[in-house]
């Protein structure tokens, strides 16, 4: 379970995130929707420990991810993201980024991480991929090569950085299919995004997030269908 | 087409400086390498409030001219009595030298590691040295291999200047027979095709190298 528990943060005096609360539990989809400079993608930088905190607390199954004592590298192997720059490690071929971490930080053999990582660039659809360089891949397939690098490491929680923002319209189509797909299978995910279709069709809750403050969460229903706050209104209609 | 005095001995000589060119430059530049990998790696990765002493030593290091430095580094050790030998002098003076233009060349490498890539190590759970040693070396040398193969050509020919601290490398060689047998024409043609097939194997090394790597960009 991921607790978010009155978090603030701020980048020098511009406060980004306002006492958000919130709590996902474990197989659950939640979509975080809501304008740029929301807080949104920060949100998700914290919950990783990628970015500190100045006050209140984010547990991963009971874990204070922001305590002194806590091995972050550790936590982090529980906890995948993805961010919207596909990040690929441009020195190395699609299979050696997604072996390295279970090579380097989970201490695998080659052989063992090279069998993991074959089943996890097939399930994205990139078996035939595999001596292939970063450079020589489309924006959706380097995508889709960043989520399997991430689920290499089988994480139990997946963050979603706006993982389709960066791409040709074109392209959104795959890299959605294998979110969807991995929602199917009951992966815990936390999903920012502007897809609202998305949002709608795969999340159990949108959240939907204004100024640094988590707004309105509820059903996807209720927030597409019947939003109550006044901003989340705006936005919506906006999008539309 | 050449009626020149030079004989295979005087050849023997300008060979024999060429080593100690090779030597000092071969020492500087491994002594300065690695110091400037580990100055490159702290003015990265370290906040400029506490690495500026350093940086000050090391843009003094990058402005005074070598020859300056080196003239002082040898009356310096002299007077606090250290004893080396003009050669450890100039290997000394000659790597300081190529650390500080080696630290900026590393530093420049491993700031044009875009921050997401890093990150993206980071959040797989990898540690600072894992995402050092596994990412951000990688890929900043192939962005600084080439300024560090221009800085390794350069301080083999300013290698040149430690002829003042009485060392005969390949230069003083070509002096002294300048001086001997008045062809001076000749002898730094001569010394001028030797400095270049040293230089030439490093050049194409590197370039041999930064062809490999294109083919994955």
């Amino acid at each position: 379970m991921i607790e978010i528990e009155k978090v603030y943060k701020s980048f020098g005096k511009l406060e980004v995130l306002k006492g958000v609360d919130l709590t996902v539990a474990r197989g659950e989809v939640v979509s975080i929707i809501g304008g740029s400079g929301s807080g949104k993608s920060t949100l998700l930088t914290c919950i990783n420990g990628l970015e500190p905190i100045q006050s209140g607390h984010i547990r991963i199954d009971g874990t204070d991810v922001h305590a002194r004592s806590t091995d972050l590298n550790k936590l982090r192997r529980k906890v995948g993201i993805v961010f919207q720059q596909f990040n690929a490690f441009p020195h190395l071929s699609v299979l050696d980024n997604v072996t390295l971490a279970p090579r380097k930080v989970l201490g695998m053999s080659r052989a063992e991480a090279e069998e993991i990582a074959v089943r996890q660039l097939s399930h994205v659809g990139l078996a035939d991929k595999l001596k292939v360089y970063p450079s020589r891949l489309s924006g959706g397939q380097q995508q889709r090569m960043a989520i399997a690098r991430a689920l290499a490491m089988s994480p139990q929680y997946m963050l979603f950085d706006e993982v389709t923002s960066a791409l040709d319209p074109l392209l959104v189509g795959e890299v959605l299919d294998t979110l969807k797909m991995l929602a199917e299978e009951g992966m815990t995910m936390i999903c920012v995004t502007h897809e609202m279709t998305f949002a709608r069709d795969v999340s159990q809750r949108v959240a939907f997030f204004h100024q640094g403050i988590l707004a309105e969460i509820g059903p996807p229903e209720q927030i597409f269908g019947a939003p109550q706050h006044l901003e989340t209104q705006k936005f919506l209609s906006n999008v539309r | 087409m050449f009626d020149t005095a030079m004989t295979w001995n005087d050849l023997m000589f300008m060979l024999r400086g060429a080593g100690v060119t090779l030597w000092i430059t071969a020492i500087a530049v491994g002594g300065g390498t690695a110091l400037g990998l580990v100055f490159g790696v702290m003015r990265s990765a370290l906040s400029p409030w506490v690495t500026w002493p350093l940086a000050f030593v090391l843009d003094v290091l990058r402005s005074v001219p070598l020859l300056i430095q080196l003239v002082l580094a040898n009356s310096f050790q002299a007077i606090a009595g250290f004893g080396w030998s003009p050669f450890v002098t100039s290997c000394v003076g000659l790597a300081l030298y190529t650390a500080a233009l080696c630290t900026e060349v590393v530093r420049g490498a491993i700031l044009s590691v875009p921050e997401t890539t890093r990150r993206a190590a980071r959040s797989l759970g990898m540690t600072w040295a894992q995402d050092q040693t596994q990412i951000v070396f990688p890929m900043a040398l192939r962005v600084g291999l080439p300024s560090w193969i221009n800085l390794t050509l350069g301080v083999m020919k300013d290698s040149a200047l430690v002829l003042w601290l009485g060392i005969i490398e390949l230069l003083r060689a070509s002096q002294i027979l300048v001086t001997r047998l008045q062809e001076p024409m000749f002898i730094l043609l001569v010394a001028g095709a030797i400095y270049f097939l040293i230089s030439f194997p490093v050049a194409r090394f590197g370039e041999r190298l930064e062809k490999r790597w294109r083919e994955h960009d």
